[in-house]
């Protein structure tokens, strides 16, 4: 048995495994029964179909591929083409106005001491560790009728005169924004402070251009932060569903809505469901390794 | 100075504090309107706070969150922090380590819904042989840890990382045992992050509402459920004060943490300085 040094103790590579499965096995065997089996069950149960008053019938076909892509006995319908489609849009617009807002915010804290912009940082993750719930439906009562965002806005003649900013697409995209602004300023900050302004300066002396400077001086450096920041705005924001139930009114749907209905609505077709589970594991999983060709490696 | 931002950026940060606060505030304010609509405002009152401690509802479901917060943290916080020992010790194999990696990341980069239609999918199935799996407390705990026990690994893990091996093997050759070594060396240096982990873990636990959603049973209502629940009835304003009796214990859970490890942070400051004057 060929021995080794581990943690400075003569041991056997062998022994070192076992002890560590002994440590590792309760934790793994809850994900593995609690998590990773759920999802494997969960792209089996994407293939059966819907059976009599919602159960499932063990039958495996493609049905739900396309249903997915909209053909059903009536024929073909856009319906869920457009739901996916509306639900990507909303996702990059909400993950670039997430950047837009948090490059500026993330400098602004990392322009304080040391002490102060560990306070800001706090200050901006606290909203989010209150409950979704609560700040969607702060949204709801600031951009009612008769609160001055919408007065505003009708005054300046961007909505009629009898209507508000809720519910509607600008009342979701204020709720996405605000609720995945903390998650995208987190990762930009990280890379601020590990910024070499030394590389800026450079530029400086070789007379670049303020935003030539800005490109190839800062965001290049940033690269990794902006990424994580992506990641971490993007796939949240497509699985979403309750900012847009409660912001964007009835007929705001998007994919998460649609799970929903599968599962408790009135549609009640859990493998559809699952299908549309697995259009979100297939872009989670697409955006992770855009992040790790990217060289990402931590999200904080 | 290079670090001296432009004015425009300036004013984004700012209207980005904004978005973040103006929601709160707003809750805040309309916890003390005497208006019952809460579109202008009719006086101040505190009618809504003592109205809420009479209701039962809210009752049982603070008890249901803090019950499920507690129970969940426990386990959590046990599981995943020797989870993340094994991983960090063990001389494992690529593939090993690999997997390792693909299952705690999955709940931090997945989307809550698609945990939650696993886990709702997931304990249909385990119903057809027990009745155990119906939905309630024990449904909502199992998949509290579970996307609780991740957030646990990640920061212990990083933790350990971060201590490194020099000081387990410096003690080793001062002829600790190896329990010894871990006891009173490395796990004093990683109950801060034992305890952050779960903090993280409880504040996550206390704002879920997606997952709870999907998996709670009638009996088991938590104060998410039950906010989301009254949304849809139609608004009482004590949603308000409850709304911000949450929020300022949140605020004030953080500022307890933070306190402590900063106090914890400055003791060790002093043992240290304290020590190299004896020397």
């Amino acid at each position: 048995m060929q021995t080794e040094v581990f943690e400075g103790k003569l041991t056997t590579r062998k022994h070192m495994r076992h002890v560590g499965l002994a440590l590792t096995s309760p934790g793994m065997l809850w994900l593995l029964v609690f998590l990773l089996l759920p999802t494997l069950f969960l792209v089996v149960m994407a293939f059966a179909q819907r059976g009599s008053y919602g159960t499932i019938d063990w039958t495996f076909s493609l049905d739900n591929i396309k249903k997915l892509l909209g053909f059903s006995s009536f024929g073909w319908s856009a319906d869920n083409l457009v739901i996916i489609w509306r639900s990507l849009k909303i996702a990059v617009i909400t993950t670039v106005l997430c950047l837009l807002i948090g490059l500026p915010m993330a400098f602004w804290i990392g322009a304080h001491k040391k002490r102060t912009s560990t306070l800001l940082l706090a200050l901006v993750m606290v909203p989010s560790c209150t409950n979704l719930v609560i700040r969607t439906y702060a949204w709801m009562l600031l951009l009612g009728a008769q609160m001055p965002p919408s007065w505003l806005a009708r005054t300046l003649g961007i909505i009629g005169e009898m209507e508000s900013l809720y519910p509607g697409t600008f009342a979701v995209y204020i709720g996405m924004v605000s609720c995945m602004l903390p998650f995208a300023v987190l990762p930009l900050y990280t890379s601020v402070e590990r910024l070499d302004w030394g590389i800026v300066e450079a530029a400086r002396d070789l007379y670049a251009k303020p935003l030539r400077t800005f490109y190839h001086g800062i965001l290049s450096q940033m690269m990794p932060g902006i990424v994580a920041s992506v990641v971490l705005t993007l796939v949240p924001t497509l699985g979403m569903y309750v900012i847009s139930d409660l912001l964007g009114g009835a007929k705001f749907i998007l994919i998460g809505n649609l799970i929903q209905q599968q599962f408790f609505g009135t549609a009640l077709d859990w493998p559809f469901g699952a299908m549309l589970g697995i259009v979100l594991i297939v872009s989670s999983v697409l955006s992770l390794v855009v992040f790790k060709k990217t060289g990402g490696k931590s999200f904080v | 100075m290079s670090r001296r931002l432009p004015l425009y950026a300036r004013i984004i940060a700012y209207f980005g504090m904004l978005l973040l606060y103006v929601p709160l505030l707003m809750v805040l304010i309309q916890s003390f309107n005497a208006n019952k609509h809460g579109q202008t405002w009719g006086g101040f009152t505190f009618d809504w706070y003592l109205k809420l401690f009479d209701n039962t509802l809210v009752q049982s479901a603070t008890l249901n969150t803090i019950i499920l917060a507690v129970t969940s943290t426990l386990i959590s916080t046990l599981l995943g922090t020797l989870l993340a020992i094994g991983i960090h010790r063990t001389p494992w194999g690529k593939k090993t380590q690999a997997f390792f990696d693909m299952s705690i990341n999955i709940p931090v980069v997945t989307p809550d819904i698609l945990m939650a239609i696993a886990l709702v999918s997931v304990f249909a199935l385990f119903r057809s042989f027990t009745s155990v799996f119906d939905p309630g407390m024990l449904t909502l705990t199992i998949a509290h840890v579970t996307f609780e026990i991740s957030f646990v690994v990640l920061v212990v893990l990083s933790r350990l990382s971060g201590i490194g091996r020099d000081q387990i093997e410096a003690a080793r050759d001062l002829y600790a045992s190896t329990a010894g070594a871990w006891f009173r060396v490395i796990v004093p240096q990683l109950s801060t992050a034992i305890v952050a982990g779960a903090l993280l873990a409880f504040t996550l636990s206390l704002d879920d509402f997606i997952i709870s959603f999907f998996v709670s049973g009638p009996k088991s209502t938590t104060l998410p459920l039950y906010i989301y629940g009254s949304l849809k009835r139609g608004i009482s304003p004590q949603i308000h004060a409850l709304s911000t009796l949450i929020f300022a214990l949140t605020l004030l859970a953080m500022l307890a943490s933070t306190l402590w490890s900063n106090r914890k942070k400055r003791n060790e400051k002093r043992r240290r300085t304290k020590n190299s004057a004896v020397i």
